[in-house]
């Protein structure tokens, strides 16, 4: 079996109606966009990928990560990392805190922090450790946000509509930040979107959903 | 699980109470050497010639503290929601809930007794040098009880109305009936009133139960001769003669029944108000004429407010008064004396009300935490059931049957009777903000790499932290006024500033009621001034956290 995100005979259903079905294999360093209306299902998809599927949908087919089955894993044993619309930032923690929650136990405390401020640095954020989430701008948070998720390690990327809330000069600068590091982190990339703007950006295949 | 053991905390006590009465009623009380049926019991209670007043006072208290309560709290609201004040009544609401039954009663007293300080006020005007001697408080028709208990309804009311509003929309909905030529007041009573009224269903019932069957409030400002059903059932229940106890089992069966009753005819009434609605809006009626009605609802809402208040200020100035002639507004002097003789008492009475209400609030918190976390959930009704059915017809119960196992009450079994209504409370408090929580944190601390537990631990409940707090004060606060289960459950062993205080109220020591009074109220209400700043301390550099 190859590296990256496979998804076999993917199929999400609500009720008894068969909402999507997906049969791809996304290998390290690329990236492949779904696209559909609202409602299409395709949100709902990367839940039961991450293992957070709502019990009002159910879903079957095999989820594969560099080969192993995950889909009967833990949601926090998947190593799957997932950006939302929202930043979601913790508000009770400060930014680097944000930035430790997902950093792997076993790290010694002088090395997180060393890690946690080379990333800010290297997002233009340096000296914000301290900073209380909240007081940042959309873009900044939009940078810890990304920071946090690629932080912890993960052997995929999922992307759930994660620019739609941004302005428009600011939506272009945070894709490319996201896909540069995503290609350099080679992982694969799943991102699920009505913009066809962000679907050019991820440069791989796109996948159209009609209803 | 979760869902058991709330089942277990809240009905389970109903059911037992509710078995334990019927059973002395029909004239089974094996501790009293009664093994055989009998109607014995029931035949007493008819034969006790305050019944029929009592029943009459039952329903005509209920009836018109519930009418008075609804009508202000519905009329506050529509006249207040576009005003700038709105938004700060919202806020003293909280506190206002938490002020216990007995402290606002004993308020109200020093406010309208014939030596209260409106009599005071008015002394110069009328010519007063000594009090009136009207019976103002106590008085037979159970006014003063009525507007005792309107005074600590309305705020609830409010509170229950104001959760319900988002749902029915208010502000587009008034907007829309405007444009079409309605009033505000019109438009809230055809366009709102419908949508919010099913909300606030159970709490009106909870209202009417309540008002019906109190007794901590009637034995303050209640009639005296004849009581209440509520009171005469408590005094039969202590009374030294075990075997009367058939006969307030009957009595809080019929307390039950009349309950059951006047709720039936609520039903009828609301079918006929909802007809009534349905009619004017067909006939495209306006009501202007209800629209100059609105300073006058404004008022009667502003009114209910101060009246507490100015209530609660009178406590505290009798608490510290040295002597205080008629017809002075103010005491000659002010000391601590009357909290330096009363001192022993209190400490030991506090020290009891603050364990009973840690301990029911925190078991309360954990259980109300546990039944949200669990996915199924149980109708509302099964919340609000222990709060709807009266203490009084079922407490007895759960004190007979623990008479005849042979148990004692103590501190133990006092707090599992709190448990009964503080519970509803601290869910009814959690559970909007609990199920409001946003469960992409979740998705994200599991994409992160973080347990369910540490989700739960690390990223719940310090988000959630402001809620959980104040549901604590909340439940702690309800377990602060508990009178009734204290008393019967304790078997009067357990003493709580709430029940020292009502015990005070016959004897007429004003500045003894008075500070027991007050250290019961600041018991209620510290910790609810904690639970506002303890967030604010812990969250003060995280600005995303200052509406939680």
């Amino acid at each position: 079996m190859a590296d990256g995100l496979g998804l076999s005979n993917v199929a999400i259903y609500r009720g008894e109606t068969l909402l999507l079905s997906v049969d791809t294999q996304i290998n390290r360093g690329e990236a492949l966009t779904i696209m559909g209306p609202s409602g299409s299902g395709k949100s709902t998809l990367l839940s039961y990928i991450t293992g957070s599927l709502d019990p009002a949908f159910k879903a079957e087919g095999g989820v594969t990560l560099d080969g192993e089955n995950i889909d009967t894993k833990p949601a926090h044993l998947r190593q799957i990392g997932i950006l939302f619309q929202d930043d979601l930032l913790f508000p009770h923690m400060s930014v680097g805190a944000n930035l430790s929650f997902g950093l792997d136990r076993s790290i010694p405390r002088a090395e997180r922090t060393d890690r946690i401020n080379a990333a800010l640095a290297s997002v233009g954020l340096a000296g914000f450790f301290d900073r209380d989430p909240a007081t940042l701008s959309g873009g900044q948070r939009a940078r810890v946000s990304l920071m946090r998720t690629l932080l912890s390690n993960p052997k995929a990327l999922l992307l759930d509509e994660p620019f739609s809330r941004l302005d428009q000069d600011l939506r272009q600068q945070v894709r490319e930040l996201v896909f540069n590091h995503a290609k350099a982190q080679s992982l694969p990339v799943l991102l699920v979107t009505h913009d066809m703007d962000d679907a050019q950006a991820a440069g791989g295949a796109i996948l159209r959903l009609d209803r | 699980m979760a869902r058991a053991l709330v089942i277990l905390i809240l009905i389970g006590p109903v059911i037992a109470g509710l078995i334990g009465v019927i059973l002395p009623a029909l004239g089974y009380f094996p501790a009293a050497g009664a093994d055989q049926f009998s109607l014995e019991p029931i035949l007493a209670l008819f034969a006790w010639n305050g019944l029929a007043s009592a029943i009459r006072l039952s329903i005509t208290t209920g009836l018109f503290a519930t009418a008075l309560s609804c009508l202000i709290a519905l009329g506050f609201t529509a006249s207040m929601m576009a005003s700038p004040w709105w938004r700060r009544v919202q806020s003293i609401l909280g506190p206002l809930l938490a002020v216990p039954h007995a402290a606002a009663a004993f308020g109200m007293v020093f406010l309208i007794a014939p030596s209260g300080w409106i009599a005071r006020a008015l002394a110069p005007v009328m010519g007063w040098d000594r009090p009136p001697d009207l019976l103002i408080v106590n008085d037979p028709w159970g006014v003063a009880l009525v507007l005792g208990l309107v005074i600590k309804e309305v705020p609830f009311l409010l509170l229950m109305i104001i959760a319900a509003l988002p749902q029915a929309d208010a502000p587009s909905r008034l907007k829309v009936s405007a444009s079409l030529g309605y009033g505000p007041i019109a438009g809230w009573i055809l366009a709102v009133l419908p949508a919010v009224y099913k909300q606030i269903r159970l709490p009106i019932y909870l209202v009417l139960a309540f008002s019906m069957s109190v007794v901590d409030v009637a034995l303050i400002l209640g009639p005296t001769t004849p009581n209440t059903i509520a009171v005469q059932v408590l005094k039969w229940m202590n009374d030294p003669d075990i075997s009367l106890r058939g006969q307030a089992a009957a009595g809080a069966i019929l307390q039950f029944g009349l309950i059951i009753v006047v709720i039936l005819t609520m039903l009828v009434l609301e079918r006929l108000m909802g007809g009534l609605g349905k009619w004017l809006i067909t006939g495209g009626f306006r009501l202007a004429l209800l629209e100059p009605f609105r300073g006058l609802l404004q008022c009667l809402g502003t009114t209910v407010f101060l009246t507490l208040l100015i209530g609660l200020c009178g406590l505290l100035m009798w608490s510290v008064a040295g002597f205080w002639a008629f017809p002075d507004l103010m005491p000659n002097s002010i000391s601590l004396s009357n909290w330096a003789r009363h001192s022993d008492g209190l400490l030991d009475r506090l020290g009891e009300t603050a364990i009973i209400g840690f301990s029911a609030a925190t078991i309360g918190l954990v259980v109300a935490v546990l039944y949200l976390e669990s996915t199924r959930t149980l109708p509302n009704w099964t919340i609000f059931l222990p709060l709807i059915i009266p203490q009084v017809a079922f407490l007895p119960g759960v004190q007979i049957l623990l008479l005849n196992m042979g148990l004692k009450g103590g501190l133990a079994v006092v707090i599992a009777a709190h448990m009964v209504f503080v519970l509803p409370y601290v869910i009814l408090t959690l559970g909007g903000s609990y199920r409001a929580w946003n469960r992409d944190f979740a998705r994200v601390g599991h994409a992160l790499g973080a347990s369910p537990s540490r989700v739960f631990w690390h990223i719940r409940l310090p988000m959630l932290l402001a809620p959980l707090v104040s549901a604590f004060a909340v439940g702690f606060a309800v377990s602060v006024g508990q009178y009734l289960p204290t008393l019967l459950i304790g078997g009067g062993r357990i003493s709580t500033l709430t029940t020292e205080a009502v015990a005070l109220a016959s004897g007429g020591d004003r500045r003894a009621i008075a500070v027991f009074s007050v250290l019961q109220l600041l018991a209620a209400l510290v910790p609810f001034v904690i639970a506002l700043g303890l967030p604010m301390i812990l969250w003060r550099n995280r600005r995303g956290m200052s509406h939680g």
